[in-house]
């Protein structure tokens, strides 16, 4: 099924960036846990492991293939997303995880990657007007979203939600929406909000008053806000080296493998480590946008452009959620932080991106 | 359906470049962001997350001990659980303190209340929750340790009263500091106590809180989020506070309890040659070992709603009209001033007309025609009205205040009462009226305005005893290392000289060992074979009362008269001076004077045992 002339058009610097992430994501790990939790950076190297053979696959059947089977994927999804909210393991108040017996399995990190293909084929398969969606064209995709986003959202998992929110407006938008639609979205938005912030739990709303004011109890909801600031502050320019850090390796902040990885790093390695860090998930995105530019089709035009979008989502959440620009949603780090659900998905995508991109030419 | 799958994207292309740029944006957002907190502000966040992972603790210096002078144990230090919280380390609250309520049996609120008061702690510094916790309550809040981050059990050393009630005035007790206390100390430029930190709170234990206290130690330790201990960066040992040795005899401060415990009163006993202070008693006393450990409500209040006001050291907070044992001072005043001699013979009946009043004599008969040792050892009233009148206010009142009335005697308890002496000034600038001779014949048999502390007037006694010095009262005799060296002793303070001629002197020791010694006098059942006592009854009136009598039950207890007794023995070569009162006592013959018996009795007794010990050991050494 591949052929030897495909090898040669793999795009081996994205797939270098993303190993180099991981890398450094493992040494972050280790650096954190290593005194309580010894055993973690040794399981996320398997993960990338696993990750890195799920790829083989990924990158080897033509994309076109998944095309075909998007809306069955998507609903395979949907149904791992119903027995998760139904029988799932539940910790930290939320059902999120399928226990597989080996691993815990997130199956909304498999329904991303599949609301997007669907979406992608959805889009691909339609007439699209030169001036942008409309409102009522926009019911279809809508209709798409609707069930993993709400699946997601019961768990409830709010920094997945909002995910998925964010991956569909970019799709969208990539492909175009009229202004006046935009603009009639953009006011029902803002006459939901009351309602919004009524259905959200205490524990949001908390995190969501603590990000307008973390200075307002520091050792309640705000705390994560500040640790991770003075975490990522004390740092300063040059960090104060591997394994020096006192924040993360102390145990002040929470979730410091997991969602909170980078203020680890942050502390470690200074100014200068994150901004090198910045600027490989730039050079990450910027590539991946260039092989969304020479897709030879919609579908994997879409889909590159899907998961691109994803992991600059993921990634901008992720960096305002810990720097204090945004309030504290769970969204990981890609490749950084700690989670093989989560790992093996992202790679996945780069898998999607390597298939993509190394399929641009119509031979 | 139409489904174009080879359809080229191109028309999307061009928005692809608005997405980069959308991307180069917000990442430059987040570049700033970092600069921000990385570069601008390290050196905030830098201080932020030492604080975080560095934590102080107060390692507490053991007080020091408080001895008697023959090194009985009056306050000591023993190790004592105390149950303190972190609540920056806890996580549920609530969940805490109901547990906690459960385990030690105090209430969610009173621990919340705590934790509240403590608001200005410094971070991580512990609160401590409930003092001296039982074996029992200390095992099962052990047991529960790990369910309750932030709770801790500290070990320190408490503090501990071996002889209880029966030196609680004296020693006092300690207490954690208040925040008014704090306040009043950095405003004296002491720093070093801190929220929590124990302090003297009354008598010895306040007056020499800078010699007791020592320097405290302290431990920075690296700790992780959940308060626990990492590894310990730098100790510095604490230095203990140094022993301080009383002057007090126990047996006597024993005796003096004894004799006392069940009466409101006080006494005090002095060695009149140098006024060292050997007992101190004020009753009813409080267990001061109660304080320590974190009294309970009901023990609380039991002891503030007292109506015999516990705290009260008596002793020397106590002002009391010296009534009769003030002629003393009225007779030398008299004789000095050669308004008399000592052959004066003067009528006594048992009524002084003056001013178109009566003044009455307490005996109803009358004591006839009476020289002035007479008069001592009679008590005779009548007699000292006419010599009052004689010497005047403003004699009376310089006398007085040569005796050491009217003046705190410098013992150092700060809550130590002054006093009063009257003097026509005194009475103008308080009442605004003029002095009336009236008022001088009151206080000549020392009533009216005339107020003593029982220390004062013992000082005044011994100063008679001793041939006319006036000693500061001393309680310590010599503050000693942690090892027992001594490092400062204490050499006895003049106050002043009484000036008084020897003749007066003599014959007022002898009018006074009259008072024990002759049939007629007041206090003749002291007369005890070789213990040879002399001194002076007194009665002090609390209200006048119509119609006198000696049947003290059946006047109500609040208007029963105050007794006194003050005297010291042996009267040639004396060698103690005790005051005690007795509040609505009645007679001080009756009930103050067999306390200072008991006293004289044991501290003689005592005295008599080292004696023979000595010259014991001094004989084997003559052998040897």
């Amino acid at each position: 099924m591949i052929e030897r002339r495909y090898f040669f058009q793999i795009d081996w610097l994205l797939l270098a960036i993303a190993i180099a992430l991981t890398v450094i994501g493992i040494a972050n790990i280790y650096s954190a846990t290593h005194i309580h939790q010894p055993y973690l950076y040794k399981k996320q190297l398997y993960w990338l492991i696993v990750a890195l053979v799920v790829m083989v696959p990924v990158v080897a059947i033509n994309y076109s293939l998944f095309e075909r089977f998007a809306y069955v994927i998507y609903g395979i999804s949907l149904v791992t997303l119903v027995i998760a909210l139904l029988w799932g393991h539940s910790a930290g108040g939320s059902r999120r995880w399928l226990d597989l017996g080996f691993f815990h399995f997130q199956p909304s990190e498999l329904a991303k990657i599949a609301f997007m293909m669907a979406l992608a084929k959805y889009l691909s398969s339609r007439e699209l007007p030169r001036r942008g969606l409309s409102l009522k064209e926009l019911m279809g995709p809508a209709a798409l979203l609707a069930p993993p986003f709400l699946l997601v959202a019961k768990q409830p998992d709010l920094g997945t939600a909002l995910i998925f929110l964010f991956v569909f407006a970019s799709m969208l938008c990539i492909v175009k929406i009229r202004l006046k639609t935009m603009l009639t979205i953009s006011a029902g938005i803002l006459a939901m909000i009351p309602f919004v912030w009524h259905s959200l739990k205490d524990y949001q709303k908390a995190r969501l008053l603590s990000f307008l004011d973390p200075t307002m109890d520091p050792l309640g909801s705000g705390y994560h806000i500040l640790q991770s600031k003075i975490a990522i502050g004390s740092g300063g320019f040059m960090g104060k080296g591997f394994t020096q850090g006192t924040q993360g390796t102390l145990m002040f902040l929470p979730a410091h493998h997991t969602d909170f990885i980078f203020p680890v790093l942050a502390e470690e390695w200074g100014f200068v480590g994150s901004f090198v860090v910045l600027l490989l998930f730039l050079l990450f995105i910027i590539r991946g946008m260039d092989i969304t530019g020479s897709a030879k089709d919609r579908f994997g035009f879409l889909l590159a452009f899907g998961i691109v979008s994803m992991i600059f989502w993921h990634t901008v959440v992720n960096m305002g959620m810990v720097t204090g620009l945004l309030p504290v949603v769970g969204v990981p780090l890609p490749f950084l932080s700690y989670g093989g659900s989560f790992l093996v998905t992202t790679f996945v995508g780069v898998g999607l991106l390597l298939n993509i991109g190394m399929r641009r030419f119509l031979f | 359906m139409r489904y174009i799958s080879d359809k080229d994207p191109s028309e999307f292309r061009e928005r692809l470049f608005i997405a980069i740029g959308v991307v180069f944006f917000i990442f430059s957002i987040l570049v700033v962001r970092l600069w921000y907190l990385q570069v601008m502000k390290s050196h905030y966040f830098g201080e932020l997350s030492l604080n975080n992972r560095i934590r102080v603790t107060k390692t507490p210096a053991p007080r020091g001990l408080i001895l008697a002078r023959d090194g009985t144990i009056l306050a000591e230090n023993r190790p004592g659980f105390d149950l303190a919280i972190i609540p920056e380390d806890v996580e549920d609250m609530e969940k805490t303190l109901s547990t906690l309520e459960k385990l030690v049996g105090v209430n969610k609120e009173i621990l919340r209340k705590r934790i509240k008061r403590a608001r200005g702690r410094p971070p991580f510094k512990s609160i401590k929750l409930k003092k001296d916790l039982s074996w029992e309550e200390m095992v099962r809040v052990a047991i529960y340790r790990f369910e309750l981050p932030g709770v801790l059990i500290e070990v320190g050393p408490t503090r501990s009263y071996p002889l209880g009630e029966i030196t609680a005035h004296l020693i006092g007790y300690v207490g954690e500091i208040s925040v008014r206390e704090q306040e009043r100390l950095r405003r004296a430029g002491k720093t070093s106590y801190s929220l929590g930190d124990i302090i003297g709170k009354s008598g010895v234990e306040a007056i020499y809180e800078n010699v007791l206290r020592g320097m405290d130690g302290g431990r920075q330790i690296e700790v992780d989020a959940h308060g626990r201990l990492i590894k310990v960066m730098k100790e510095i040992p604490p230095f203990p506070g140094n022993n301080l040795r009383l002057t007090i005899d126990v047996p006597t401060q024993l005796a003096l309890w004894e004799a006392l415990s069940g009466k409101a009163g006080a006494g005090i006993a002095i060695d009149p040659r140098n006024g060292k202070v050997l007992a101190m008693v004020s009753t009813p006393s409080f267990d001061p070992n109660l304080l320590i450990g974190g009294i309970s409500e009901e023990d609380w209040q039991s002891i503030i709603n007292n109506p015999f006001r516990v705290f009260t050291n008596r002793a020397i907070q106590g002002q009391y009209p010296p009534a009769s044992t003030f002629k003393v001072i009225t007779a030398a005043a008299a004789l000095e001033e050669g308004i008399i001699e000592p052959s004066t013979k003067m009528y006594s009946g048992p009524v002084f007309r003056f001013g178109g009043r009566e003044y009455r004599d307490w005996k109803p008969e009358g004591h006839g025609n009476i020289d002035i040792k007479k008069a001592i050892i009679e008590s005779a009233d009548t007699f000292f009205y006419q010599v009052g009148l004689m010497v005047g206010i403003e004699r009376l009142a310089r006398y007085a205040e040569m005796f050491g009335f009217g003046k705190k005697t410098g013992i150092g308890f700060g809550t130590e009462k002054a006093g009063l002496v009257p003097t026509p000034e005194w009475k103008k600038k308080t009442y605004g009226t003029i002095w009336y001779d009236g008022e001088t014949i009151l206080t000549a048999i020392g009533q009216g305005f005339l107020l003593t502390t029982p220390l004062q007037l013992a000082n005044a006694y011994a100063s008679i005893a001793n041939g006319g010095t006036l000693y500061m009262p001393q309680l310590v005799e010599s503050i000693e290392s942690p090892s027992g060296e001594v490092i400062k002793g204490f050499e006895p303070v003049e106050l002043g000289k009484v000036g008084l001629s020897p003749e007066t002197l003599s014959l007022l020791k002898e009018a006074l060992r009259g008072v024990v010694a002759d049939e007629d006098g007041t206090a003749h059942h002291l007369n005890v074979d070789g213990l040879r006592i002399a001194g002076k009854t007194g009665t002090a009136q609390v209200v006048r009362l119509k119609k006198r009598t000696r049947d003290i039950e059946k006047i109500p207890y609040k208007h029963r008269d105050h007794a006194w007794f003050v005297g010291f023995a042996p009267y040639d070569d004396p060698r103690i001076v005790v005051a005690v009162i007795v509040e609505h006592g009645g007679f001080g013959s009756q009930s103050a004077a067999p306390v200072a018996l008991k006293v004289i009795q044991t501290y003689l007794k005592g005295l008599e045992e080292r004696d023979k010990m000595l010259s014991a050991e001094h004989k084997r050494g003559e052998r040897l």
